[in-house]
């Protein structure tokens, strides 16, 4: 809305304020979605799913087996070197939990069929990517599983593996 | 103590004022009263005073919206009563849920009322939905009234989805999981996205009570705004869609009569009827309640809710980055543009749009049955793209290779409508609509009888009990 006859090529006093308001009330509304945003973000409890998690002793998981660890959500991976990994039980493809086959030797999902190895890594989509993992460490003899991370990969590599 | 004289004009009773002032003139006797009275009233003004008798046929609509409309109010009224006994926290919702089923008085019949008619009403706007598409109702002006009927439609699923996880069963448990999965797949946004809905990594307690609120409050909420505007745009657009006439009759008046009695006292009876049915299948037929939900442990097979079986259908054969965001993303962009790209006025109110619209419709369809089956038994026991190119990346071999399997024929049979059959515009869209709509409900069907455990095929009849 220029003012008079002569076109001004600066901005008018009204279109100022104008652009002013609607970018204050863009700034408002803004705000308001990041406040809603905030206050619905996820509530984590200590001690539970979510927090740093004992296994057990290095020695209670012999070499080459998989061991469910429930209420952390993770399996304990020793391979057959002696080297430990924890991978997260639920599928990568939909949520499923995977359970783990003694007999076949593979996880495999009972919603859609995906399998993985021993490591994790796809054997059989529709999993895009092998199981997400949970860092491990070992302490006084202890295996600790960090489950507030979650760590997705494309693929196995050695660092992966924490060895006691 | 009695006197003899008489009264010549008794007192009007307490009562009698009552029912005065509620009903000012009584029932009105003329057809300029019942007229006055449609006018005059909230909730009948969402009719016009007068109708076309040829819009009262039954066999336009159906009735599919009005039982629609029905089947909200149903939700809601026993929906109020339910919160009354249930806790949105875990384990304490099964729990609530078994009280209600055997300590309750009519506890379960209420559950099963709520419970039969939500998966009703899905059936039912999804015919609502097609009604009006085959019949061309969404044409100009009424495509903005298609675009809010569509949202309901996302909006209806949404209350359902939400409801699903509320009795915190197994088969709750479960479906939500690999329902909310999908979320995750979108690109950039995914994974903080569920998490944002899940409350946390995965279906947990701050789930229920995220899913507890949207179900209670949010959706309900917004489909009674957007309900109500959906009914006013019906009148505000002029009714119900009518066939064109010809030349020679556009002389002669249509027949008219009031919505009082002819049109109200239908609806009265149509719902009088639905009530009746409905309230029999919720006595005769419980709703399902298995074991209380155990993260540990997936049933076989893990399914998502049956209206969603068509869709994890598609991610058994696709990458989920095509199943579960791409093509559902497509289909529901191409639903809410129908109307603009098939504005063909002529053929409004017309069932299948034309003769050979109809011949087309059943071609579509036909063609379906037939290639849907016969595909998803090529992908599930020959097509192994993944194995065959194992260098390839998974979007490739299980998303792009697969999509155009799929799309070539499509186009394909696009052409042939054209070059063969001479077909318009609007009769290709009907055609490919048909076609993809009857394939939809082919894989629904699949994915809810035919998957067994592992997501293997099987016959249903059988089934191998797991």
């Amino acid at each position: 809305m220029t003012q008079t006859t002569s076109p001004d090529p600066n901005l008018s006093r009204r279109d100022f304020l104008k652009i002013a308001w609607a970018f204050l009330g863009g700034v408002a509304l803004l705000e308001t979605a990041g406040v809603f945003i905030a206050y619905l973000q996820p509530r984590l409890a200590e001690g539970e799913f979510g927090s740093i998690i004992t296994a057990g002793l290095v020695d209670d998981f012999p070499a080459n087996s998989v061991t469910h660890i429930t209420n952390g959500r993770f399996y304990i991976v020793r391979l057959g070197d002696g080297g430990f990994i924890s991978v997260y039980h639920r599928c990568t493809h939909l949520g499923c939990t995977v359970p783990w086959d003694q007999t076949a030797q593979k996880f495999i999902c009972p919603c859609h069929n995906s399998q993985f190895d021993q490591q994790g890594l796809v054997e059989n989509p529709p999993a895009p990517r092998p199981l997400d993992m949970f860092p491990v460490s070992i302490e006084n003899g202890e295996v600790k599983v960090d489950t507030g991370t979650i760590l997705q990969r494309q693929s196995y590599e050695t660092a992966q593996v924490v060895y006691p | 103590m009695t006197e003899q004289t008489p009264q010549p004009d008794p007192e009007p009773s307490v009562l009698d004022r009552m029912r005065e002032r509620l009903v000012p003139d009584g029932m009105p006797s003329d057809d300029r009263g019942r007229m006055r009275m449609v006018m005059d009233s909230l909730i009948l003004h969402i009719h016009p005073a007068k109708v076309e008798v040829t819009t009262l046929k039954w066999t336009y609509t159906w009735g599919l919206g009005g039982l629609a409309g029905l089947l909200m109010m149903i939700l809601g009224v026993t929906g109020i009563i339910l919160i009354n006994n249930y806790t949105p926290s875990a384990p304490q919702a099964y729990l609530d849920i078994l009280e209600l089923n055997s300590n309750v008085w009519f506890g379960e019949l209420i559950r099963n009322l709520h419970h039969w008619s939500a998966n009703l009403l899905i059936v039912v706007s999804v015919l609502h939905l097609i009604r009006v598409f085959v019949t061309g109702a969404y044409r100009p002006p009424r495509e903005l009234n298609w675009l809010i009927g569509v949202a309901m439609l996302l909006l209806v699923i949404g209350a359902n989805f939400t409801g699903y996880l509320l009795p915190w069963d197994q088969l709750a448990y479960w479906a939500i999981t690999v329902g909310t999965s999908i979320i995750s797949y979108i690109p950039l946004i995914g994974n903080w996205l569920s998490r944002l809905i899940l409350g946390g990594p995965e279906v947990g307690a701050n789930t229920l009570l995220n899913f507890y609120s949207m179900h209670i409050s949010f959706i309900p909420l917004l489909i009674f705004g957007l309900m109500s505007y959906h009914f006013w745009r019906v009148r505000k657009d002029g009714g119900l869609t009518l066939p064109k006439k010809a030349e020679a009759d556009s002389q002669v008046k249509p027949e008219r009569v009031t919505t009082i009695p002819h049109l109200v006292r239908r609806e009265f009876v149509f719902a009088v009827v639905w009530i009746a049915i409905i309230l029999v299948f919720a006595m005769l037929v419980p709703a399902p309640l298995e074991g209380i939900a155990n993260p540990d442990i997936s049933p076989n097979p893990a399914k998502a809710p049956w209206y969603f079986m068509g869709l994890q259908e598609l991610l058994l054969h696709f990458h989920p980055l095509f199943g579960a965001i791409i093509l559902p993303g497509l289909a529901i962009l191409a639903i809410f543009l129908l109307p603009f790209f098939d504005i063909n006025l002529t053929s409004v109110g017309v069932y299948f749009r034309s003769l050979r619209g109809r011949s087309l419709t059943l071609l579509g369809i036909g063609l379906a049955l037939i290639a849907t089956p016969l595909w998803v038994l090529l992908d599930e026991y020959v097509l192994n793209w993944n194995a065959w190119l194992p260098a390839w990346d998974m979007l490739i071999s299980n998303g792009l290779i697969p999509l155009a399997i799929v799309l070539l024929p499509l186009i394909f049979l696009d052409e042939w409508m054209h070059k063969t059959f001479h077909a318009d515009t609007e009769e290709r869209v009907l055609f490919i609509a048909t076609f993809l709509f009857t394939a939809f409900i082919v894989l629904t069907i699949i994915g809810i009888f035919f998957r067994g455990p592992g997501m293997s095929l099987y016959w249903p009849w059988a089934m191998p009990i797991h």
